[in-house]
């Protein structure tokens, strides 16, 4: 006959035998380990640049301009288009008139402060055109130099800059490899690309994808596996630019190569 | 017009945005406050280390120190495009940046100038608070006088023998950690550039102890040189003075008396000043000789656009020649002029070069750009960022120094 007290005993040690496999089954939950495997967040933006695709319209950047209040015709923008030209000598001519508003209707490689070099068709090996934007790097350098943080990372992992904290030191703009920031000429504050965080948060496209005629633009999420970007990310051979100083950055480039800077 | 446009040429490749963003009061920052760490430390051989022949100028490079100390501030404040937020570096100090820690470094660095200015300056404070005292009908300069003097003796009239020994222990004390606080303060401007990774040029350890180094020498050559000015001010006051009050110095005893201050002074300069070529020389040859990838546009920026500034007036005029100024026998006074003259102009070079060189050239590392500097101002920006804004910067420690001479005399014994 069992006394109570035996019973007690015995069935608190089933019930405690019994909970470890079933907490078991809590901790190895698949869903929860994929969650904790990619730090439980759903959404993170990423940017798909397909160079072989952009002719240097310039349409993203007019757009990026006018979305953004960037001053149509000051000399600085969130975003922006390089033509690289390849010429037989082995040698690299770069140039990127008002960022490529325009377009590159001029064949002549601008040089600055005016002066043009003219570039004959038959010594050109390979020319394209490069689009550039900000990073939005994993581990933003100008999120880390900003002495007040007024320059901070949000979860989805934008950059974004507070216009009423930033106290214009510069040394954001100074810590950019990639050179994105600038002074906005009427707030007077750091700017920088944002992946038109006021349209993706509201389910939108950003204005350069938007605006993009040939799809050599496209915003995702890094996050969700059946994302189209996700998926050509995966899948295909993409690169990013000066991975050397260690931002991760979150743009990623199908046709680059080594001449690009 | 942007921001870094009415100065900034280009050449080549830039990326669009790129400019000279950090302009000539970056270049006066960490010259100012190089000078401040150097004047403390010329004023902290004395008080820590006991080198007695540096008695005559330590007190004056301590008070110097203090002048200089606000103006380290000013070139900060002229090129932050937000000014009046300027305060929140200090109020919302973001850490992982290097200049959050300014707020605290500064601020620390100060308190420790001021209490040791305080207890060396205590006996001064309270004679004359007590002199001032003893007049009934003060008239109101003196009645200014007195309030001021009672202000900074903080209610303590106790200069017994006893108490003044204990104000010179507590001057070794806060001398003793005001040398690291110091070396901080200037070493930490350096990191602001030895961390900026996207920089080839400024990416370097050993940004902060070349800035260490270079601070020291000018500091000690910027005392040196205001000693000298002073001293023949006083000289030539002292000739005229002379004849009715003979108990002063006569014009011969001061000139003894500062040539040997200043012989003993170019000493240190010289040591410090060997210690900073040495680490600048072996930074460019590790460049060289590592040749990263950055190496190709940095050689034709040290070695082709900025050869005049680097090699010609950095090198040459700011360290070969003093030198030879100092190291030849026989030192005279206007030698010495010439030769800390020369100093200062080889350290405020090096920190041009520094920080304008280091913007010479595209962080796309297939461009360059030049920096013109704006001499005669246009605009409140072309004011500030440029010649006018540095002269400013330049010449307000002179001022503030001429009022704390006032109050704290650099020359009169007080212990």
């Amino acid at each position: 006959m069992i006394s109570r007290r035996d019973f007690c005993k015995k069935s608190l040690l089933v019930a405690g035998g019994l909970t470890i496999p079933l907490s078991a089954l809590e901790l190895f939950n698949p869903a929860r380990l994929e969650a904790e495997k990619t730090d439980g967040k759903k959404l993170r933006w990423v940017f798909l640049v397909d160079t072989h695709k952009c002719v240097g319209c310039g349409f993203c950047v007019k757009a990026c301009k006018t979305e953004n209040e960037v001053p149509y015709d000051a000399n600085v923008t969130r975003t922006w288009i390089e033509r690289y030209v390849i010429t037989k000598d082995g040698k690299t001519h770069i140039d990127s008139p008002k960022g490529g508003r325009d377009g590159f209707e001029d064949s002549r490689i601008d040089v600055g402060e005016g002066t043009f070099e003219e570039i004959k068709n038959e010594e050109i090996n390979k020319a394209f055109f490069v689009p550039k934007l900000c990073n939005q790097c994993d581990n933003p350098p100008c999120v880390q130099v900003c002495p007040v943080g007024a320059t901070y990372q949000t979860k989805d992992g934008v950059v974004l800059v507070d216009r009423s904290w930033c106290i214009g030191c510069g040394y954001c703009v100074m810590g950019c490899p990639y050179g994105v920031r600038f002074f906005h000429p009427v707030h007077h504050v750091a700017e920088k690309c944002n992946f038109c965080y006021h349209r993706i948060s509201q389910g939108m496209q950003t204005a350069c994808v938007d605006a993009c005629p040939f799809g050599a633009r496209r915003i995702g999420n890094i996050r969700d596996p059946n994302d189209p970007v996700t998926k050509v990310i995966m899948t295909e051979r993409v690169n990013v630019l000066k991975e050397e100083y260690g931002t991760t950055p979150q743009v990623f480039y199908l046709g680059l190569t080594k001449e690009v800077k | 017009m942007v921001h870094g446009e009415a100065w900034t040429l280009k050449e080549f490749f830039t990326y669009p945005n790129e400019y000279i963003y950090w302009t000539i009061q970056i270049v006066m920052y960490p010259f100012m406050t190089g000078l401040v760490a150097g004047a403390f430390v010329l004023s902290s051989l004395y008080h820590v280390f006991g080198v007695t022949q540096l008695k005559g100028i330590a007190r004056f490079s301590l008070v110097f120190s203090f002048a200089l100390l606000p103006v380290a501030m000013l070139p900060l404040m002229l090129h932050l495009q937000q000014p009046q937020r300027g305060i929140e570096v200090m109020m919302t100090p973001h850490f992982t940046s290097a200049i959050a820690a300014f707020g605290i470094v500064f601020s620390t660095y100060g308190m420790i100038v001021a209490s040791e200015l305080w207890f060396v300056y205590r006996k001064h404070f309270v004679e004359n608070a007590l002199k001032l005292r003893e007049i009934d009908d003060r008239n109101l300069s003196e009645h200014l006088w007195h309030l001021l003097y009672t202000v900074l003796s903080l209610g303590t009239t106790d200069i017994s023998h006893e108490a003044l020994e204990a104000d010179e222990r507590a001057v070794k004390k806060l001398a003793a950690a005001g040398i690291p606080v110091a070396c901080f303060l200037h070493g930490y401007a350096g990191f602001i550039f030895g961390s900026v990774k996207a920089n080839a040029l400024w990416m370097t350890p050993l940004m902060p102890v070349i800035f260490i180094c270079s601070a020291v020498v000018s500091g000690i050559a910027l005392c040196i040189l205001t000693y000298i000015i002073t001293m023949e001010i006083r000289k030539f006051l002292a000739q005229r003075r002379h004849r009715e009050h003979p108990e002063l110095p006569s014009p011969d005893e001061l000139k003894s008396a500062e040539l040997h201050v200043v012989t003993m002074t170019t000493k240190y300069l010289v040591m410090f000043l060997v210690a900073a070529i040495t680490l600048e020389l072996l930074d460019l040859i590790f460049r060289g000789y590592t040749a990263m990838k950055s190496w190709d546009i940095l050689r034709s920026v040290i070695y082709e656009r900025d050869f005049v500034n680097i090699f010609v007036i950095q090198y040459g005029l700011g360290n070969l020649l003093p030198f030879i100024i100092f190291l030849t026998p026989g030192l005279t006074i206007r030698r010495a002029l010439a030769g800390t003259s020369l100093v200062l102009l080889g350290v405020f070079m090096m920190r041009w070069n520094v920080v304008i060189g280091g913007q010479a050239f595209s962080s796309s590392l297939s461009g360059f750009m030049h920096y013109v500097l704006p001499v005669w101002p246009d605009s409140m920006e072309t004011y500030k960022e440029g010649l006018m804004g540095a002269l400013t910067v330049a010449i307000v420690p002179f001022c503030l120094f001429y009022l704390l001479n006032k109050v704290m005399p650099v020359f009169k014994d007080t212990h």
